[in-house]
């Protein structure tokens, strides 16, 4: 056996692609899981299709996972792939215009049967026709080598066929450098009480491994080491499981007991997994009949003392707009989570999109202000969803936290806070009944007192009818209403003084400020970045805050020559940076159910520079 | 450690029950129902009852949606959330959730519960969270003035329905029953006694309970109810359901429901044909019975039942969610933030 030679790379991208029902979604979480232990910088971007098992190799039943990776900052998923590993001719056709010129190919040939490239729509065969000459092939009868595998084994073809996606992920530990035993603890953890799948894909996952470090096929091995990350402790996280556990941990800080009413919608049914698993906790889930019952149970709890929580996407957001309002109406703290998905309508259900920042924001009846805070990456939705907890008790008031499909799917390493020194959350109740009235206000926050149900003397009612300032008693009158509904807006601006400033990443001044919010900052830095380096006067804010806004935004959009707002959406936050502050900021929208690219940020950043735009 | 809710509970106990009367559950607030609606009767009922629960009324809550109906909690002198249409049972499903302690009712009529609220109330009932729901039922939309509802009756002619309505109406009982309901009752708001002795039965049962008022609405649909209510008609044309008792009816109790098979008909005990021994004996606990009995409802020929059509035990959600909880510290111990954080994969960068 030749010597292989060994690469170092800076940062890789791979993408695993296949049938939805092939295991990419397992194959890619591994990989990452593995590659983060390494500690290397890392993004993730699960793709996949809505329909749970499309038919075996169509084009839009094609599932991916793709991972950037390196031993630099990475802060995206990566624009295109080196690598991509096709399960089968659709997954190839599907993704080849994300690799690179001259990026690596790994194809199991078993998925390109004559029935699998024409349900890819290929009149030849791709791996015959010289249509891939400018990439490097490795053709690899990955369903073959798996059923060698396992022939001694007495189990089922189906089975058999289900482990390959674990030879694949055994081939790309070995040529990454990555060891097994992370997912061989994964697998025994999973598979313990079902001993033929845990031994098949044990076996299949080193088979995998051992023909890549026997065949001749690869003769290169690559070396990605540890990034230069912040000292301290870490773990990979996905968006939707920092934001529930920034649900628990601020509920825990604050002593409530979290209260989550949900029902189940995709991008966020992860959330509510895995809010559920934590009973002992002291976190009740409550899977509703619907959205509305979600968000009404969760007012309920809100009611009665507890910390109530509905999570959703989109098309449940508004269904709960109404109760939305009414949480508004009777000031009792709430958050919504709207992990945001492609729209509108049913839109694209796995697809992410930020369309709904003007849903957050104005999409109710009648003047019913919210507070909004969007999370930035994967790890930050632990951070937005606390500091949304914070306001919401602090405030007495719903707060909506927006993700996205792209956010809650997707990882990152995380460096992990220290419990003990997350901030102080405390809220109170009211129990001294002298002078107690419902609608009475702290004179700096205007938050109205929260006395709970079961406190003597403190019985009252309140609802969705206009109240009567102090007293909370039902009132139509032209001058109360016109005082509440300034006071209830009031107190949402006054949040503006309790949040930090908005921070420009460059300087502080220049040619241009690129503006974004939410799942877009990976992409908006790197592109900023680079251009900076290029000599070019560029900086970037990107807004946590987009109800109120901080203090300071006016003050560093005024700055600037020009301000280029990009979003996955036709220009939202644009819409409201010029009306706010009458700026001529423009938009650069793309709405394809995928984050952007930064090079796409990059390239639209050089034609403002040279004045094309 | 213990949650602020559990610390403020500790902290504001009253040591010993205090003694109500029924002027305690009214609040300071006009009540402002039309003169004659039949809502000042159940109001009038409900706070009569409440001092004999022996539960303090700072323990006790009302929701209620949108609707004449859903008024009602502004008129007790309790905790109270008028919320928005349809969706009381949702917000008091959320409440007695997170506050177990608490005695929530529901207050809700024909359509907010059964038309735009129908879908939270039959999970509500298959749940069996421990609810009291009144639903009010007047057969018309009363705060929207006068459209036809869902237990309006086919052809009534409304300002939305001038040629009459074509909707077929719902029973709410066979409703309740039909959604695995474990206390199912019906009452009369111009009987007081017994919409009492309902109501009380209700608070104490263990579980969702679902009673159907039928509500004289004097303005839009007045008299919808009388011949059940008034005396000349009443005793033939209501049969009264007692646990234990055959069913008997009548101005000389001289009538009775027998079984004919599976369908109930009016006996005479008068001509020696039968006697007390051959009528249907009602049995609560019976839920095959219960939809027999339900199902007399809209047969013109059979007088209305009346009373607890249904009451049996089946697990509480919330006790057997707290159940769980306890269960999960049992085995994992109380749940440490910190530790989840850095639990499972981790690493260190020096």
């Amino acid at each position: 056996m030749a010597e292989k030679r060994v690469e170092s790379l800076d940062e890789v991208t791979i993408r695993f692609a296949g049938d939805s029902g092939d295991g990419m979604q397992l194959t890619g979480t591994q990989f990452t899981n593995t590659t983060a232990i390494l500690g290397n910088d890392l993004s993730t971007l699960p793709d996949y299709p809505a329909e749970i098992r499309a038919p075996a190799g169509t084009l839009f039943g094609v599932s991916g996972f793709q991972i950037h990776f390196g031993s630099t900052e990475i802060n995206t998923p990566g624009d295109q792939c080196d690598v991509l590993v096709a399960m089968n001719a659709a997954a190839l056709k599907v993704n080849i215009g994300s690799l690179v010129d001259g990026g690596t190919i790994i194809v199991n040939t078993d998925g390109f049967s004559d029935k699998n490239l024409k349900l890819a729509g290929y009149e030849q065969n791709p791996l015959r026709d010289g249509s891939l000459d400018k990439y490097r092939v490795h053709e690899v009868d990955i369903s073959k080598l798996t059923a060698l595998a396992l022939q001694d084994l007495n189990i089922s073809s189906k089975l058999v066929d289900r482990s390959k996606n674990f030879f694949a992920l055994g081939m790309m530990y070995w040529i990454y450098n990555r060891p097994l035993e992370q997912t061989i603890g994964w697998i025994r953890g999973k598979f313990g009480n079902k001993p033929d799948i845990m031994e098949a894909n044990l076996r299949v996952l080193k088979a995998g491994w051992n023909f890549s470090e026997t065949t001749e096929i690869f003769s290169v091995r690559y070396e990605v080491g540890p990034a230069k990350l912040a000292p301290g402790r870490y773990r990979n996280i996905t968006g939707n499981q920092a934001l529930a556990w920034g649900l628990m941990a601020a509920a825990k800080k604050a002593k409530l007991d979290l209260f989550l009413g949900s029902y189940p919608i995709t991008p966020a049914s992860d959330v509510l997994h895995e809010l559920s698993i934590y009973k002992s906790y002291g976190v009740k889930t409550f899977q509703a009949e619907d959205e509305i019952a979600g968000i009404c149970s969760a007012l309920g709890a809100s009611f009665g003392g507890a910390l109530g929580v509905t999570t959703t996407s989109g098309p449940g957001v508004a269904l709960k707009s109404e109760a939305i309002g009414l949480a508004v109406m009777v000031e009792l703290p709430l958050i919504i989570c709207n992990i945001q998905r492609g729209g509108p309508s049913t839109g694209l259900p796995t697809k992410t999109e930020q369309a709904d920042l003007l849903q957050a924001i104005y999409g109710r009846n009648g003047e019913a202000p919210v507070p909004v805070i969007a999370a930035a990456t994967p790890s930050d939705c632990f951070d937005a969803t606390f500091e949304a907890v914070r306001i919401a008790l602090k405030y007495m008031t719903p707060v909506m936290v927006l993700s996205d499909g792209y956010l809650g799917n997707g990882s990152e390493p995380w460096l992990i806070p220290d419990y003990s020194k997350l901030p102080d959350i405390s809220p109170t109740f009211r129990t001294n009944p002298d002078g107690f009235f419902p609608y009475s206000r702290d004179d700096a926050t205007l938050a109205r007192p929260w006395a709970i149900p079961g406190t003597p003397g403190l019985e009252h009612r309140i609802g969705g009818l206009e109240k009567q300032h102090i007293t909370g008693n039902v009132n139509y009158e032209a001058e109360n209403h016109d005082k509440m509904v300034h006071l209830r807006a009031e107190k949402i601006e006054r949040i503006a003084n309790d949040i930090p400033l908005a921070t420009v990443e460059g300087n502080p001044e220049g040619d241009l400020l690129v503006v974004g919010w939410g799942g877009t900052y990976g992409a908006i830095k790197t592109a900023v970045v680079r251009q900076r380096e290029q000599g070019h006067s560029v900086s970037h804010l990107h807004l946590r805050y987009l109800n109120p806004m901080p203090k300071n935004v006016g003050e560093i959009l005024y700055k600037f020559k020009r301000i280029l707002v990009p979003e996955i959406n036709l220009g939202q936050l644009v819409k409201i940076l010029r009306s706010k502050y009458l700026v001529p900021a423009v938009g650069f929208n793309k709405v394809r159910g995928l984050p952007f690219k930064s090079v796409e940020i990059e390239r639209e950043i050089e034609e403002i520079l040279k004045g094309k735009k | 450690m213990k949650t602020l809710v559990e610390e403020i509970l500790k902290s504001t106990a009253v040591p010993e029950e205090a003694k109500y009367s029924a002027r305690d559950f009214q609040s300071d607030q006009d009540v402002r129902w039309c003169p004659g609606c039949g809502d000042y009767s159940v109001l009038a009922q409900t706070q009569r009852v409440m001092p004999d629960l022996g539960i303090p009324r700072h323990k006790m809550a009302f929701i209620s949606g949108i609707g004449c109906s859903s008024r009602f909690p502004y008129y007790m002198n309790t905790y109270g959330f008028h919320g928005i249409h349809g969706r009381a049972t949702a917000i008091a499903s959320g409440l007695k959730m997170a506050r177990p302690d608490l005695s929530v009712w529901v207050v809700t009529g024909d359509g907010d519960g059964m038309s735009i609220g129908g879908n939270h109330l039959i999970h509500l009932l298959r749940r069996n969270i421990d609810i009291n729901v009144l639903l009010f039922n007047n057969q018309i939309y009363g705060l929207t003035k006068g459209q036809y509802s869902p237990t309006s009756e086919m052809g009534k002619i409304t300002k939305s329905t001038p040629y009459g309505s074509l909707d077929y109406p719902f029973n709410p009982v066979s409703l309740a029953l039909g959604s695995s309901a474990t206390f199912v009752a019906r009452s009369l708001d111009r009987d007081p006694k017994h919409m009492q002795s309902v109501i009380k039965r209700a608070a104490g049962h263990k579980g969702t309970s679902f009673v159907e008022i039928y509500q004289n609405c004097n303005v839009f649909n007045d008299g919808a109810f009388f011949r059940f209510t008034e005396k000349e008609t009443k005793d033939d044309s209501v049969v009264f359901l007692e646990h234990g008792q055959p069913l008997i009816f009548g101005k000389e109790k001289d009538k009775g429901i027998r079984l004919n098979g599976f369908s109930p008909e009016i006996v005479s005990l008068k001509d020696g044909t039968y006697s007390v021994n051959d009528l249907l004996v009602h049995n609560e606990k019976d839920t095959t019975l219960s939809f027999i009995l339900a199902d007399m409802t809209y047969k013109p020929h059979l007088p209305r039942p009346v009373g607890i059509f249904l009451a049996i035990d089946r697990p509480v959600y919330e006790q057997e969610m707290e159940h769980q909880i306890a269960f999960a510290k049992e085995k994992r111990g109380e749940g440490d933030m910190a530790k989840l954080l850095n639990s499972g994969d981790t690493w260190v960068v020096q």
